[in-house]
């Protein structure tokens, strides 16, 4: 009885906590996932103050947060939109990985950490932040520019590409030699595949499945089907976040709309508890000695994304301002980085380096990103526009 | 002339419909998923960028289409009727939820009581031209009436209050 108190306790003494740093977020207009780690930071071992009783809880509200996560990020785009992305931006898509994923493969090996964590630390430096993206082009009222298309295309390639990365990844980090982990992306390909024909043919028998008029059994059963298929992807080494992905993009239209309203508010709570716990299982004693190499990584990654939402801006036609427009809008890095260095962190297998470097990494991309995006047009406009101006002076 | 609209998809956020008017800028409508609209509108010296991009809601995006399908109908009234002095042309909304939002025009009696014309009704950028006396209104009409200044105030009064 009386530890069930304490626990009650605990855990509302943290969601209060959290909400107080959400409304700090909102306040100074930044993302609260930067505030949420650095939350689990304060209270985790070596911190403040130690979270006891409740780690049951957490740990799997935690990945109900990434089921979640990455079940909305599937709502949001229908399997339309992904493949016509697929066949119009791949060329962008590849040029975004190999320019930011490289950097974080480098950095890896340079410290030791050997091709696993190579593979860890490219996928961290490589997936720009869904969420905060969309977030900062709405706030900065740019959805209507030309180059967001691009900025957005980006984004649903770089999301789709995970659903084969991530699988992979699992199987590798559950130890497998290397013959199964290219067996698995045959796996992850064709999984993929199969679940954006049955959402483009038959999208309305996964949505009639879960729909329901009454938003309670709706609730249920959305809810219900995720975490099975998250469970069972996860069983079968696909991963629980991809299964959740891929069942968000099989549902579709009025269906994936309520479910994306009902859900939202579980997923925000859920998924700030993710984050929270991955601070929490973070070291701060380990920070330090990350953090002139997470600084550096953090640097050229900005760039290595400014320039790939340069080049894919310009593919499309859009002028000097557009394009630099789009580059720095795809800086921010936050979920998934933290998903996938999460995977490395539980599994055992990756070098325990990898959770101070992606949370100190995370922390500083994900109030970079957003400041980014807000001074580029300024800095831009100072810089190369003008001295473009003086070297061709306008004829009278 | 028709103009071009082009219809982009933004993944993840609904589409984007505009066309470039003639001082070059994009005009048009960002359309979320969950229905809601925005007008964007894009700036002089950046057409890429947008100068201003309003969220509206439905009642907003219907009054401001009305506002701008009935001008030319109130200037080419007020035109046809400036040699006569003492009379005005006007155009009034119908506020959702105001005493004559679903009752005709005959219900108002705007003739009788005030001896104000109604020449026509706007809705939803259609020009409803010589209502009928059992003609129904709706929330966001836009009525044009004509008659005296006294006229039209009251004919205000009644369509505000009833």
């Amino acid at each position: 009885m009386h530890s069930t108190g304490l626990a009650l306790a605990e855990l509302g003494a943290l969601f209060f906590g959290l909400g107080i740093l959400g409304r700090l977020a909102l306040r100074i207009g930044i993302s609260p996932i930067p505030l949420y780690l650095l939350g689990g930071l304060a209270f985790g071992q070596g911190g403040l103050l130690p979270l006891g009783g409740v780690e049951e809880f957490t740990m799997i509200s935690s990945e109900i947060g990434v089921v979640l996560l990455l079940l909305l990020l599937g709502l949001e785009y229908s399997a339309d939109e992904l493949i016509t992305g697929l066949k119009r931006d791949w060329v962008a898509g590849i040029v975004d990985a190999v320019l930011n994923a490289l950097p974080g493969a480098a950095v890896a090996l340079l410290l030791g950490w050997g091709p696993l964590g190579a593979l860890v630390m490219a996928g961290v430096t490589w997936v720009s932040s869904s969420g905060i993206v969309a977030k900062v082009l709405g706030d900065l009222g740019r959805l209507g520019n030309r180059e967001t298309p691009v900025v957005l295309s980006v984004l649903v390639l770089e999301d789709l590409a995970m659903a084969v990365y991530l699988p992979v990844l699992t199987t590798l980090l559950a130890g497998v030699g290397l013959l199964v982990g290219m067996s698995a992306v045959g796996v992850a390909v064709l999984a993929v595949t199969v679940v954006l024909v049955v959402a483009l043919r038959y999208g309305w028998v996964v949505s009639a499945v879960v729909d329901s008029p009454v938003p309670e059994v709706f609730l249920l059963r959305v809810l219900g089907a995720a975490l099975l298929v998250a469970g069972i992807a996860a069983e079968l080494d696909i991963s629980a976040a991809v299964g959740a992905f891929l069942l968000g993009i099989a549902i579709s239209g009025s269906t994936a709309e309520n479910a994306t309203k009902l859900l939202e508010p579980l997923r925000d709570l859920f998924a700030a508890i993710f984050f929270v716990v991955f601070g929490l299982n973070t070291d701060p004693r380990q920070i330090p000695p990350v953090l002139g190499i997470a600084v550096a990584l953090a640097v050229v990654t900005t760039i290595t994304k400014i320039a790939t939402g340069w080049w894919a801006a310009r593919r499309q036609g859009a002028a000097t301002l557009g394009r630099f427009r789009a580059g720095a809008a795809l800086v921010a890095r936050g979920e998934f980085s933290i998903i996938i260095a999460g995977l490395a962190v539980t599994s055992g297998a990756a070098d325990p380096g990898i959770a101070p470097l992606t949370a100190t990494y995370v922390l500083l991309m994900a109030i970079v990103g957003p400041v980014a995006a807000r001074v580029v047009e300024p800095i831009v406009r100072r810089t190369v526009l003008r001295r473009r101006a003086v070297s061709m002076p306008a004829t009278p | 002339m028709g103009v071009d609209v082009e219809v982009t998809p933004l993944p993840g956020i609904g589409t984007r419909e505009d066309f470039t008017v003639r001082s070059g800028q994009r005009i048009g409508v960002v359309t979320h998923r969950d229905g809601h609209v925005e007008l964007i509108v894009s700036r002089l010296d950046d057409p890429d960028a947008c100068a201003a991009s309003t969220p509206l809601t439905a009642e907003e995006s219907n009054t401001l289409a009305s506002l701008l399908g009935a001008p030319h109908l109130v200037s080419q009234l007020a035109e046809q009727q400036r040699e006569l002095d003492g009379v005005h042309t006007t155009q009034l909304p119908v506020q959702p939820g105001s005493p004559y939002d679903g009752r005709t025009l005959g219900d108002t009696a705007m003739r009788t009581r005030t001896g104000v014309s109604v020449v026509a009704v706007v809705r939803r950028q259609v020009v409803h031209p010589s209502p009928a006396p059992d003609f129904a209104f709706e929330g966001n009409d836009m009525v044009v009436m004509v008659g005296t200044t006294d006229g039209l105030a009251s004919g205000a009064r009644i369509l505000d209050q009833g």
